[in-house]
């Protein structure tokens, strides 16, 4: 018995070597650090090291509930990911279906490259960009629109009420491209005979798209929206972070739990708050892609991620 | 019918048109503003068409200054050696996880399944890698934290395996007397072209707009990549703005790259993913459309 099952593991274990990397990594890279959530109920003291310094139970907790950093960044974070949720998948089916109309292969290859650039140049080339257009001094819209309008320049970096329209229209224009890559790969795979067969009973193309196309989309806007549900706690640093400059006056309606967690760690040396913080996100955001996934697999079975 | 059809195709394309402007215009401005004269660009400021041309931002970069040209070793190095490393351990991982007949494969698949669900977020990981591994200011520190394995990743290519190589031709080799590294090399490998393609461009990219691990861990320009460097640039003139000390901003002012010069590196920083994307952009897509389903 033993030597058998000597014998079979004695077969695989060149596969159990090949994973050895591979594991020793996830365990130093995410393992160790989910250990470490135990920092946030610790007053950490890098003399004595992590496991030495003081426990202070829920403290750190108590501090950050208490402050109304907890509330705004917790609005923040949530509501820009609401929106960005119900916006984004919006665009990206439009501009899918509008695609999928183009018969003309070259312009709809060259439409597809266009549209997804923006997602692959990096967040901070993207601040430049905005900075480009937004400075208050060179930047396009001040010098070039608003004084040929005759009106006056505005200081967008000091001005938070114009921030939560320009963060959803940089991350829409960042994040576009990707959805309708997806929707259209899904809308390409509809079998054409569904459409012959709408066609015949005079359905017109609003109908089409309605009864045929949307149906069909379902799938990837539950998978998307999912995978969205779940990372609704968390935010695009560079986005919050690098694209409105760091700038304080903006702060209300720029930090979220990731900048807030960062500035605390490594610029106000906070670390009770920040790790506090972590935990918060670590534990809701989990929690939420348990749930979410749960009330899929309820609903729909298949769709369901896990 | 047919004309409600035409004009459908009409709109159709100028929406198109249009949102394809709205992608390239930003881009338009940032090269046009890189290659205009600087006292243009401070009476003026930046606009779409340079009024008075001027390449001196590139000659400085690439001849005065040397921080670009170190930037760009580090990044394409970082790159090339972060990418080979990923994509072997990815490979390495996924592998094993798709044969059937491995013991414990749902023990491990869920080990790696876990680390997309749940993770011990920042702190514990900057506190890691800089108190512990002391990772700070070396090159390791642009490579190692969270870009080497991502558990994203090892499942697209489990899932690649599982569908596209047969059972029958691995154990067939096996019955021949192959081991296993070699039919993962020889047998498994060269049927993965398309999958090993796709990843190489997603996690090329991925190290090449790293920005954040050189924020978190690098604070010595001579360890600055490109996205780095940029950040760098962008940071200081946020120090200047919110600086009220006046003899601070006159000392800074001197050592402030000029206002196309940082136009020029953003162009640098861009250029290349630009250049390169539109020729693999199959894989690109294949990478995005495959992610998207789930493993």
């Amino acid at each position: 018995m033993v030597r058998k099952l000597k014998k079979k593991y004695y077969r695989y274990l060149p596969l159990y070597i090949m994973m050895i990397p591979g594991l020793t990594y996830l365990i130093i890279n995410n393992y160790i650090p989910m250990a470490g959530i135990i920092i946030a109920f610790k007053q950490i003291n890098y003399r004595l090291g992590i496991l030495k310094s003081p426990f202070i139970g829920l403290k750190n907790f108590k501090f950050l509930f208490q402050s109304s950093d907890a509330f705004v960044i917790t609005r923040n974070t949530i509501s820009y990911n609401l929106v960005f949720l119900i916006l984004t998948p919006a665009v990206a089916i439009m501009v899918a279906i509008l695609l999928n109309e183009i018969k003309n292969k070259r312009a709809k290859k060259t439409y597809q490259t266009i549209i997804l650039m923006p997602y692959l140049i990096s967040i901070i080339v993207v601040s430049y960009l905005v900075y480009a257009l937004l400075a208050s001094d060179t930047g396009y819209i001040n010098n070039s629109i608003l004084e040929a309008l005759g009106k006056e320049g505005i200081s967008w970096y000091s001005n938070a009420k114009y921030w939560p329209f320009i963060i959803v229209i940089v991350a829409l224009w960042k994040g576009f491209g990707y959805q309708t890559i997806i929707y259209f790969a899904t809308i390409v795979g509809i079998d054409s005979t569904y459409y012959e067969a709408a066609a015949i009973d005079g359905a017109t193309r609003g109908q089409r798209i309605l009864h045929v196309t949307l149906p069909a989309l379902k799938s990837t806007i539950i998978t998307l929206t999912l995978l969205g549900i779940g990372r609704i706690f968390y935010s695009d640093f560079g986005l919050f972070y690098q694209v409105p400059l760091n700038s304080g006056p903006l702060m209300d309606v720029t930090n979220t739990i990731d900048t807030y967690v960062y500035r605390g760690l490594l610029q106000s040396n906070n670390i009770g708050m920040a790790s506090a913080a972590g935990v918060y996100q670590s534990l809701v955001g989990f929690a939420l892609v348990l749930t979410a996934n749960l009330v899929v697999s309820k609903i729909s079975k298949d769709d369901a991620l896990f | 019918m047919v004309d409600n059809n035409k004009k459908f195709k009409m709109v159709s394309h100028i929406i198109m048109v249009f949102l394809c402007l709205c992608c390239i215009l930003p881009f338009l401005l940032l090269i046009s503003s890189s290659v205009t004269e600087e006292s243009t660009l401070i009476k003026e400021g930046y606009s779409f068409l340079p009024k008075k041309l001027d390449f001196s931002a590139y000659i400085y970069l690439l001849t005065r200054s040397s921080a670009l040209v170190r930037g760009y070793m580090i990044t394409i190095g970082v790159t090339v050696v972060g990418t080979v490393a990923n994509l072997t351990l990815t490979t390495l991982f996924a592998y094993p996880l798709s044969r059937k007949d491995l013991p414990h494969r749902n023990i491990i698949a869920f080990f790696i399944f876990f680390t997309m669900l749940f993770n011990g977020g920042l702190v514990p990981s900057y506190i890691m890698w800089s108190k512990y591994l002391h990772i700070n200011n070396t090159y390791a520190a642009l490579i190692l934290p969270n870009l080497l394995m991502q558990g994203f990743f090892v499942i697209m290519m489990r899932t690649f395996f599982t569908a596209n190589i047969p059972d029958a031709v691995i154990e067939a080799a096996r019955i021949d007397g192959a081991g296993e590294a070699y039919i993962l090399r020889k047998v498994v490998l060269p049927m993965s072209k398309p999958i090993l393609a796709t990843l190489i461009m997603m996690v090329g990219l991925m190290y090449w707009n790293d920005w954040t691990n050189g924020l978190y861990y690098i604070n010595k320009d001579k360890y600055f990549s490109v996205q780095v460097l940029l950040n760098r640039m962008l940071s200081d003139v946020q120090f200047l703005k919110t600086s009220s000390s006046v003899s601070q901003i006159g000392n800074l002012a001197q050592n402030l790259p000029s206002t196309g010069i940082k136009m020029a590196v953003a162009v640098m920083g861009a250029l290349p993913v630009m250049a390169i994307y539109p020729f693999f952009q199959k894989y690109f897509i294949k990478g995005i459309t495959i992610g998207a389903v789930k493993g």
